[in-house]
């Protein structure tokens, strides 16, 4: 179970809005940890806490194809994001990334910015504790379960190399 | 007796081993070739060397193309090109493509025999799709996962559920591939076919050229598509005969395959589009697209610019000359292509119009490198994207349309439909 705040964003949230271009000669995630999703809502990046959430609505992570961009939601601390739906290559990248991504229209819709979210990542039942409801994800292959419990796709394959992490 | 499959779910089968794949399932599988380019390199190779990658999988199903700063355009990019040609060195990869041999990669892997039907592909660039047109599952991925097919020579895949898309009709005059493209855009929307893949069927085909499915696979992207095959005929196997670096061997999806859904496009009546700023659904006839000034045309990229598509933008511009206030820019995609257009006259016709040449490259399609625009300017592309800003100032205006719309927009000083110039 994984407990946290819900932050709420609306649809087409795009890789440029998650981490805007002009942050990206920096090569480190957590320069980009520092000002994620920030042209949306400045306060996000500082006042984040581990293990809250990202709730958005439609196609989220649209536009340019950026691995920084599911890296520094990662970083920043964030346990999951659950989304109406994600782009193709949003939706690819993250679980890469090794950041868990759900799908959920009705959490979409229903959750307020700020209730607090309870979250059993291997059955997808999301709790909202302060309206006391609950939703149900779409399932996530158990192949992508795996992935972000292994840490992403290139701490999987380096395992599969060299033995170890 | 295994249940039916569409095409792109019996590539991921056969590549993963298995006799059958349910779309939506997740499967590991075997690439047959592996592309990246000067944006998506860097990150890959460092992700490679990260993972303590040494070789990669097979040094003559690995392509890496500069192609969208080329020829460099300032140190910064002039430094990736080295780093790739270096990485290229070092693993010894068998076909290389540098300096007078570089060229837009989606036009240049399909032109040189080295994507081919029934294979699967990655590449570390959206318009992978595009080679959806030879009958390849071919789709685009991250860095990461590019890295890891450098030394695994496998990804995975979610086995997309497939849309049925019938083409029929008769092409009229100036017609081609970027009309049939934009007009299923406009059907589609940019959601159309989130996470699937598309498959045509139907009577055009046999009188579609290998240009035209490949502008059209290469503009599915905007619907959504991961992947966006034709079948392979005819047309396929005389487009391959003289090219295709490896035997092949054609998978054709199963009388009853499962489709999510049939859309039909007839393009009887179907008049020249152009996709209006900023955004590539934004369909409407060439004529009537807008009325605005424009200042440059663009005939270039992955999207429609090939052999074909010079012919026909050079059938317009022949004994014209363009609008004085229009810079009319042509790259030829491959440097190919660039011989066959000086060796036909098509270079001629260009230059004598007024126009400008430029280098086998990306160019202004992203606005990264030559051709960028002004605040407040407006373009006209043979591309794909016209989100704001693509090319240059976040105030300029591009439309998006074949050759034919692309050359008599020039001549005339607006968006304009080729019968306009030529009556
Ligand atoms: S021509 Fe344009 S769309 Fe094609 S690969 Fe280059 S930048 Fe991308």
């Amino acid at each position: 179970m994984i407990s946290g705040m819900a932050w709420v964003f609306g649809d087409h949230i795009s890789s440029d809005a998650i981490i805007p271009a002009r942050f990206l000669h920096q090569r480190d995630s957590r320069s980009w940890a520092k000002v994620v999703l920030a042209d949306l809502r400045p306060e996000f990046a500082s006042q984040v806490g581990f293990g809250d959430f990202i709730v958005a609505g439609r196609n989220f992570g649209c536009g340019s194809s950026r691995e920084q961009a599911p890296l520094a939601i990662k970083t920043a601390g964030v346990a999951a994001v659950i989304a109406h739906s994600f782009s193709r290559m949003f939706y690819r990248n993250a679980f890469n990334m090794g950041l868990a991504v759900f799908t959920c229209p009705e959490a979409a819709v229903r959750v307020h910015d700020g209730d607090r979210l309870r979250l059993d990542p291997y059955s997808g039942l999301i709790e909202d504790v302060e309206q006391q409801i609950s939703f149900q994800a779409q399932p996530v292959d158990p192949y992508l379960t795996d992935l972000v419990s292994q840490g992403g796709l290139l701490k999987k394959i380096r395992k599969q190399i060299t033995g170890h992490g | 007796m295994n249940q039916p499959q569409t095409m792109s779910q019996k590539i991921l089968a056969s590549r993963a081993g298995l006799p059958y794949v349910e779309p939506g399932a997740i499967v590991e599988a075997g690439l047959d070739m592996v592309l990246a380019n000067d944006v998506s390199t860097p990150m890959a190779i460092r992700g490679f060397k990260d993972i303590g990658g040494e070789h990669v999988f097979d040094s003559s199903r690995v392509v890496l193309v500069a192609d969208h700063f080329t020829p460099n355009k300032d140190v910064a990019s002039a430094l990736i090109s080295k780093e790739m040609v270096e990485f290229a060195s070092a693993m010894r990869l068998e076909h290389r493509f540098e300096g007078g041999s570089s060229g837009v990669s989606h036009v240049l892997l399909a032109e040189q025999g080295l994507i081919l039907p029934g294979e699967l592909v990655v590449g570390a660039d959206s318009r992978t799709v595009t080679h959806g047109a030879l009958g390849a599952f071919a789709t685009g991925v991250g860095a990461s996962d590019l890295a890891a097919a450098l030394v695994t020579g496998r990804g995975w895949f979610q086995a997309p559920a497939s849309i049925r898309v019938e083409l029929g009709g008769e092409l009229g005059p100036w017609i081609g591939g970027m009309d049939i493209a934009l007009a299923l855009l406009r059907l589609l929307g940019p959601e159309g076919a989130h996470y699937q893949s598309l498959e045509f069927f139907g009577p055009l085909l046999p009188r579609l050229s290998m240009e035209a499915r490949m502008s059209i696979s290469n503009l599915m992207v905007e619907s959504g598509a991961k992947a966006a095959l034709f079948p392979v005929d005819q047309v396929t196997t005389d487009y391959l005969r003289d090219k295709a670096k490896r035997s092949w061997r054609s998978v054709a999806p199963d009388p009853e395959a499962p489709y999510a859904k049939t859309i039909k496009l007839d393009v009887t009546g179907l008049e020249s589009l152009a996709a209006r700023p900023h955004r590539p659904h934004d369909v409407a006839t060439a004529r009537r697209a807008g009325y605005e000034p424009v200042n440059q045309v663009f005939i270039g990229s992955c999207a429609a610019a090939r052999l074909e598509d010079l012919r026909v933008a050079a059938q317009v511009l022949a004994g014209r000359q363009v609008h004085p206030r229009v810079r009319l820019l042509v790259l030829p995609p491959t440097p190919r292509i660039m011989l066959q257009a000086v060796r036909e006259g098509l270079v001629e016709t260009f230059l004598a119009a007024g126009g400008v040449m430029g280098p086998p490259s990306c160019g202004p399609c992203m606005g990264g490198h030559l051709g960028v625009l002004a605040a407040g300017e407006v373009a006209v592309a043979t591309a794909n994207r016209n989100y704001r800003g693509r090319m240059g100032h976040p105030s300029s205006r591009i439309y998006l349309a074949g050759p034919a719309v692309a050359a008599a927009s020039a001549i005339l000083g607006r968006v304009a439909d080729p019968a306009e110039v030529l009556s």
